[in-house]
């Protein structure tokens, strides 16, 4: 399995991740590289095998439904590279094409 | 200063033949004076003093907890409230936590005290801490035969490793995903274990693959790792993958005897292409199990050569999962000039992420777009399912596995970086254990050929640690490891 250029320049937007044309080539080469490496797995008989999710065998129980101090828009809102009175601010969305 | 143990400095303190004030006092002149390795990313040195003085009153009212006054180092995928806390990444080059995670806050309200946040590979995917935005961090051992060359600490976890290596903590915080604590705890001749999947709780430590991270201690020896397990496990309600069962008492554990117990030897964690000198080690780790009283008994893990790519897909898809969280909206990095939104997450993340986390970040998209889920993802989680029959199976037979932790002593900075696969080789025998979310521990057991860091891993079963840090015990008497004394690493 290899890949080109055009297959990383989407898997960059797919990520959200921009990329440049050189990047993508050398990016490109990696990626064939590992690709190659774990194509090993195909070798392997999985006929049957359950895939695993979780290693833990326990089922996890819910907490008790109390009401805590998750109300908290300050500390929620401290790391935010803009912020205007509790809102996240971003650039402009309306009137633009986001496809 | 003569370099100590944790355990040796906490009957220290309860002799009150040293203040808490007088250990951190001679670990922060340490840290300055190894400074150079880049161990610490952020270094706490007024507030570790403001709480060595706090500490000395508490054990003066006889209210000292399990490790008062002792001083760590906390990787910097711990949120520490009020302090930065980076993940090595420039992503979060300005980012404060307003919350402290579950495992920081047990070992403060067992008294340790903070030096510092550790240099870490970018999100903790690396295995030479080689990928930090704050730059690499040095290994205190040199090799006999190249002593110019920087040696890499081993990763992610490179900066605890290097910290309690050389003195500048006593204990860190590491987690491990796929032998980030071990391969860098046998890369600076220290003891790492990686506890069990579900026993330390994953709160506020910034996720990489969550059906892998795991917290555990480094430490310079067993019995500091059991003091230091015991202060960081337990069930945490905010986890929900954190178990309910008791916690055992770990240092009761490690006086228990070891006669009968069986050591599970397996080929296939002896591959032809094992060196000399690691090959060696593992027979005499071997031999000093059973001289303890250890029946030997050969078992056979069949899938253990699927467990490494098995790996890659697992943690790849779910850190390019975790690491969608970044996008510059809510906290950390966001992009100077964007001209739209799209705009504002393609570039935040292009110039947020190194090229190793891009990297496994695109990948891990590739392994879960429509076309390709069932081809690799849903595969790997079925071989995964058949490395952890293999385990299943072996502890039918036996209670530890005995295993080399890494194929090599700690290399030269700028070597293996060309390739990343020669790199993800690097974790080949610590993976099968995080896969199948199983304790596991390595022991500093013995030097290479160059005279660097040999360790040993013991693998046990689920929520065993105690018989894990048992088994560490009896290779830790028996290997009489040399640590790095104070002149070693000037």
């Amino acid at each position: 399995m290899s890949m080109d250029k055009e297959a990383i320049q989407k898997l960059g937007r797919l990520s959200r991740i921009a990329l440049g044309d050189q990047q993508a080539e050398q990016i490109a080469d990696e990626l064939s590289n590992i690709l190659r490496w774990i194509a090993q797995l195909k070798e392997v008989d999985v006929e049957g095998v359950a895939p695993m999710t979780s290693v833990l065998e326990a089922h996890a129980h819910p907490r008790a439904d109390i009401v805590n101090d998750g109300y908290a828009p300050k500390r929620v809102l401290a790391n935010a590279p803009q912020e205007i009175r509790g809102y996240y601010i971003v650039p402009k969305v309306i009137e633009q094409d986001t496809t | 200063m003569k370099t100590f143990s944790l355990a040796n400095a906490r009957d220290l303190l309860v002799n009150k033949e040293i203040s808490a004030l007088e250990l951190i006092e001679a670990t922060l002149e340490r840290c300055s004076r190894f400074a150079h390795l880049n161990a610490l990313i952020t270094p706490t040195p007024e507030q570790a003093l403001a709480a060595a003085k706090v500490s000395d009153a508490r054990r003066a009212k006889g209210k000292a907890g399990l490790m008062e006054g002792l001083p760590i180092a906390i990787k910097d995928m711990f949120c520490t409230e009020g302090i930065r806390t980076t993940a090595g990444s420039k992503m979060l080059e300005n980012f404060v936590p307003t919350y402290e995670s579950t495992v920081t806050t047990k070992l403060k309200i067992a008294g340790s005290i903070s030096v510092g946040k550790a240099n870490q590979d970018e999100f903790a995917m690396g295995s030479a801490n080689n990928t930090s935005y704050y730059g690499n961090c040095i290994n205190p051992w040199t090799s006999s035969t190249r002593s110019e060359a920087q040696l890499v600490p081993g990763g992610s976890s490179g900066g605890s490793a290097v910290a309690v290596a050389a003195g500048m903590a006593l204990g860190a915080t590491g987690t491990d995903t796929g032998g980030s604590i071990r391969q860098p705890a046998s890369f600076c001749g220290i003891t790492g274990l990686k506890p069990t999947y579900g026993r330390c709780s994953r709160w506020g430590i910034i996720a990489f693959a969550s059906s892998l991270d795991q917290a555990g201690p480094m430490t310079q020896d067993v019995c500091s790792a059991a003091l230091m397990l015991q202060a960081m496990a337990g069930y945490d309600a905010k986890d929900s993958t954190s178990i309910d069962i008791d916690v055992p008492n770990y240092a009761a554990a490690l006086n228990q005897s070891f006669k009968g117990l069986r050591i599970g030897i397996a080929e296939q964690y002896q591959p032809n292409t094992l060196p000399d000198d690691i090959r060696a080690l593992h027979q005499q780790g071997q031999d000093w199990l059973k001289a303890a009283g250890a029946e030997i008994v050969p078992i056979s893990m069949p899938y253990t050569d699927y467990a490494l790519p098995t790996y890659y897909i697992v943690g790849l898809a779910e850190c390019s999962s975790n690491l969608s969280r970044y996008d510059g909206v809510r906290y950390g990095y966001r992009t100077p000039d964007a001209s739209s939104l799209d705009d504002m997450y393609m570039r935040t993340r292009a110039e947020g992420f190194g090229s190793e986390v891009r990297r496994r970040v695109l990948l891990g998209t590739y392994v879960l777009s429509a076309g390709y889920y069932d081809a690799y993802y849903l595969r790997a989680q079925k071989v995964r399912t058949l490395i952890a029959q293999d385990f299943h199976h072996a502890f039918r037979k036996c209670d530890l596995i005995l295993t080399s932790t890494t194929p090599s002593a700690a290399f030269a900075h700028g070597e293996k970086m060309d390739d990343p696969i020669s790199m993800y080789l690097n974790d080949v025998f610590t993976v099968p254990a995080s896969l199948s979310g199983l304790p596991a521990i390595s022991i500093p057991a013995g030097l290479s050929a160059d005279h660097l860091p040999l360790g040993l891993q013991l693998i046990g079963k689920p929520f065993d640690e105690a018989t894990v840090l048992r088994g560490g015990k009896v290779l830790e008497d028996a290997a009489k490891f040399t640590y790095l004394s104070e002149n070693d690493h000037e």
